[in-house]
C-alpha cells in the first residue's frame, strides 16, 4: 500500500490547499452581497416590475397585477415614447460628438503649450471637474436667467441679436442648447485629462518619423497619433454615451423640478411616469429600455476596459 | 508606488517637456506660434472657468448689485450677507448634518469591504475571478436612474424610505466597485515579496499583511476614501427620491430645491452652491493627481 507510506507526507499540503482557495472568496463575500442586493436584485426586481400593472392601489398593498408585455405594448404604440426615444439619441449624440472634438483639440493643444500655461489650463480642467453637478445647474440657471443673466447681457453687447428679457426655455431646441452647452461643459474636463495623459504615452519619434517622411500636422495625427489612441477614444466614447443617454440632473433641476413634455428624455420620462403619474410597471418598462440600450454600449466598455487594463494578479 | 500611473506619468511629463523644447529650437517661426498657442490656452480657461467665477462672485455681491441689467464684473462692495442668509435658511444645518452622517457611514462600510475584494482580487487567483472582475466594471455602468423605481419599491416594503440607512446602503452599492477597482491597483502595485521577507523574519501572514501592505496602502485607502466622498456628497436623485421630509435630506436635495421654494434669489443661492462645492473641490484638488493616470495607465505601449 504506497499510498498509506506516502500519505503523511501529503496530508498537511492537502490540508493546506483549500485554505488559500476559500480565502479569496471570504475577501470578496461582502463586496458580491451588497452588489447583488442593491444592484442586481433591483435590476432583476425592475424587470418583473416592468411586466406588472403597478399603481398607486399596488403600491399601498405591496403587490403588483401580471400583465405581460402590455406595458412594453403601451410603450412601444406611444408616439411621445418615440418622440422621447428620438430626442434623447439625437441629444446623446450632440453632447458625445461635442465633447469628443472639443476634448481632442484642447488636449492637443495642451501638448503645445508652454509649462505655466499649461498648468493653468489643467487647474482650469480640474477646477470645473471637481464642482458637483447640482452646483453647476444652478450657476448655468443663474446665468441664463432671462431677466438678469449675465449671457443675455452678453449675446446683446456683441451685437449678435436682442436678448433682452430673451427666455431660452421657451423654445426646446434652444433650451436643449443650452443643456447641450452645460453637459459638454461638465464632460470637457474628465474626457481632455485622459486622452492628454493617452497623448503624453505617443512617442514622439514616431511623429517626428512621420514629419519627415512629409506629413502635415493633420496626417500626423489621423494617421499616427490616433490609431494609437483608439483604445482610450473607445472608452471615453463609451463612458460618455452612457452618461449622456441617462442625463437626468441636469434638466430636471434646470427646469425647477417641472420639465414639460418637450424636455422629456428617456430617464426624466421613465421617473415622470413612476413617481409622477404612479405608474410604476410603465416606469420600469421604459428604464428597461433604457438599460437595454446601455447594455451593449456597456459591452464594449467592459471589453475594452479588460484589454486596457492589466488584471493579472501579482500573486497566484 | 504610491499610485497607478504617478510615476509613469512623471516620465511622461517629462518626455513631453524635451520634445515641446526641441520643438521650439529647431523653429523659429515656432516662438511666435507658441505665444498664440499659449493665448488660446488664457483664453480657454477663461471660458471654462466664468461660470465658476461668477459663482463665487455673486456670492460676495450685495442684493442691488446682483440684479442689475448691466452686470457689475467684480464684487466691490464686498459682503457675506448672502452666505449668513442661506446658513440661516430652514434646514441647512440638519442637511448639513444629514450628508456628513451618510458619507460617513458609507465610507467606513464601503472601504472595510472594498479593502478585503481588492486584497482578494489582486493576491490571489481563483475560479471566478474574472467574472468578478467583470461583475465590477459592468456594474459601474447601470445607470443609478433606471435603479430608482425597484430601489424605492423595495425600500417601502421595508418601511426604510424617508430615512438615512437606505441611502446609505445605495450609496455603498454605488461607489463599491469603483473603490475595489481602483483599491486593486494600489495592491497590486505593492511588491508580494516584501510580504513574504516579514514572514521570513517571523510575522504571521496576518501580522505582515497588518505591518507591510496596509501602511503602504495607505494613501490608496486615502483617495479612493475622498473619491467615494465626492460621489456621495454630490448624489442628487437617489436622496431626492427616498428622502421626501426636508429635515431628512441631504445638501445637494435642499441646494436644489433652493429656487423653486423660495423663487430666485440668486445671492443666497449662490452663496450656498459655494459652500456646497467647496469641500468637494478641495478633496479633489488633493486627490486629482491619483485619477488622471489610473485609467488610462499601460494603455499604450511607447
Amino acid at each position: 500500500m504506497a499510498a498509506t507510506i506516502a500519505a503523511p507526507d501529503l496530508e498537511p499540503a492537502l490540508r493546506r490547499r483549500p485554505r488559500p482557495n476559500l480565502l479569496p472568496y471570504a475577501l470578496i463575500s461582502p463586496s458580491v452581497a451588497v452588489i447583488a442586493g442593491v444592484l442586481a436584485f433591483p435590476l432583476g426586481m425592475l424587470v418583473w416590475l416592468s411586466l406588472q400593472h403597478y399603481g398607486l392601489r399596488e403600491l399601498i398593498a405591496h403587490q403588483g397585477d401580471w400583465v405581460g408585455l402590455n406595458n412594453y405594448r403601451a410603450i412601444l404604440g406611444d408616439a411621445l415614447f418615440r418622440q422621447v426615444l428620438v430626442r434623447s439619441i439625437l441629444f446623446t449624440l450632440a453632447c458625445v460628438a461635442l465633447t469628443l472634438v472639443f476634448s481632442t483639440l484642447i488636449a492637443l493643444l495642451l501638448l503645445r503649450l508652454s509649462r505655466p500655461i499649461r498648468i493653468v489650463l489643467m487647474s482650469a480642467l480640474v477646477f470645473v471637474w471637481a464642482t458637483p453637478v447640482i452646483v453647476t445647474v444652478d450657476i448655468w440657471q443663474w446665468m441664463f436667467d432671462y431677466e438678469f443673466g449675465v449671457i443675455n447681457y452678453l449675446l446683446t453687447r456683441l451685437h449678435l441679436g436682442n436678448f433682452v428679457h430673451h427666455n431660452w426655455f421657451d423654445n426646446p431646441l434652444q433650451g436643449f442648447s443650452v443643456i447641450v452647452l452645460i453637459v459638454v461643459w461638465g464632460a470637457i474636463p474628465f474626457v481632455t485629462i485622459t486622452l492628454f495623459a493617452g497623448l503624453l504615452q505617443v512617442p514622439s519619434d514616431l511623429i517626428d518619423a512621420a514629419k519627415v517622411d512629409g506629413a502635415n500636422s493633420w496626417q500626423a495625427f489621423r494617421f499616427v497619433t490616433a490609431p494609437i489612441l483608439k483604445p482610450i477614444f473607445l472608452i471615453v466614447l463609451c463612458l460618455s454615451t452612457i452618461w449622456d443617454f441617462g442625463v437626468f440632473n441636469q434638466i430636471y433641476v434646470l427646469l425647477n423640478q417641472r420639465p414639460s413634455s418637450d424636455y422629456y428624455t428617456m430617464a426624466i420620462y421613465s421617473y415622470r411616469e413612476s413617481f409622477g403619474v404612479t405608474q410604476y410597471g410603465l416606469g420600469a418598462a421604459i428604464a428597461v429600455l433604457l438599460v437595454l440600450v446601455l447594455v451593449v454600449v456597456t459591452f464594449f466598455y467592459v471589453r475594452q476596459t479588460l484589454e486596457v487594463g492589466e488584471i493579472a494578479p501579482t500573486a497566484a | 508606488m504610491i499610485a497607478p500611473g504617478t510615476t509613469q506619468q512623471g516620465i511622461r511629463l517629462a518626455r513631453a517637456e524635451t520634445a515641446a523644447g526641441a520643438r521650439v529650437g529647431i523653429n523659429l517661426r515656432a516662438r511666435s506660434g507658441q505665444v498664440l498657442f499659449d493665448a488660446l490656452g488664457v483664453a480657454i480657461s477663461a471660458v471654462m472657468l466664468f461660470p465658476i467665477y461668477w459663482m463665487v462672485a455673486t456670492a460676495f455681491k450685495p442684493g442691488r448689485d446682483i440684479l442689475t441689467l448691466e452686470p457689475k464684473w467684480i464684487p466691490s462692495p464686498f459682503t457675506l450677507q448672502n452666505f449668513q442668509d442661506a446658513i440661516s435658511r430652514p434646514f441647512f444645518l440638519e442637511d448639513v448634518k444629514n450628508s456628513l452622517l451618510v458619507v460617513g457611514a458609507m465610507l467606513a462600510i464601503s472601504l472595510a469591504a472594498a479593502f478585503l475584494a481588492a486584497v482578494g482580487v489582486a493576491r490571489f487567483g481563483f475560479k471566478g475571478r474574472t467574472g468578478f472582475i467583470i461583475m465590477i466594471i459592468g456594474v459601474q455602468m447601470v445607470p443609478l436612474n433606471a435603479l430608482i423605481i425597484p430601489l424605492y419599491l423595495m425600500l417601502d416594503k421595508l418601511g426604510q424610505t424617508d430615512a438615512l440607512p437606505g441611502v446609505i446602503a445605495v450609496y455603498v452599492a454605488v461607489v463599491l466597485p469603483f473603490m475595489v477597482w481602483t483599491l486593486r491597483g494600489f495592491v497590486a502595485n505593492i511588491p508580494v515579496e516584501l510580504e513574504e521577507a516579514a514572514m521570513l523574519d517571523g510575522c504571521t501572514r496576518l501580522g505582515a499583511f497588518l505591518r507591510i501592505t496596509l501602511p503602504l496602502v495607505g494613501p490608496g485607502l486615502v483617495a479612493t476614501a475622498v473619491f467615494g466622498f465626492i460621489q456621495a456628497w454630490n448624489e442628487y436623485i437617489i436622496a431626492y427620491v427616498l428622502l421626501s421630509s426636508p429635515g431628512n435630506q441631504t445638501l445637494t436635495v435642499w441646494l436644489a430645491s433652493f429656487t423653486t421654494n423660495h423663487g430666485p434669489e440668486w445671492g443666497p443661492l449662490m452663496a450656498a452652491a459655494t459652500l456646497t462645492g467647496l469641500p468637494v473641490v478641495a478633496f479633489f484638488l488633493i486627490v486629482q493627481r491619483y485619477l488622471a493616470g489610473g485609467l488610462t495607465a499601460g494603455s499604450v505601449k511607447g
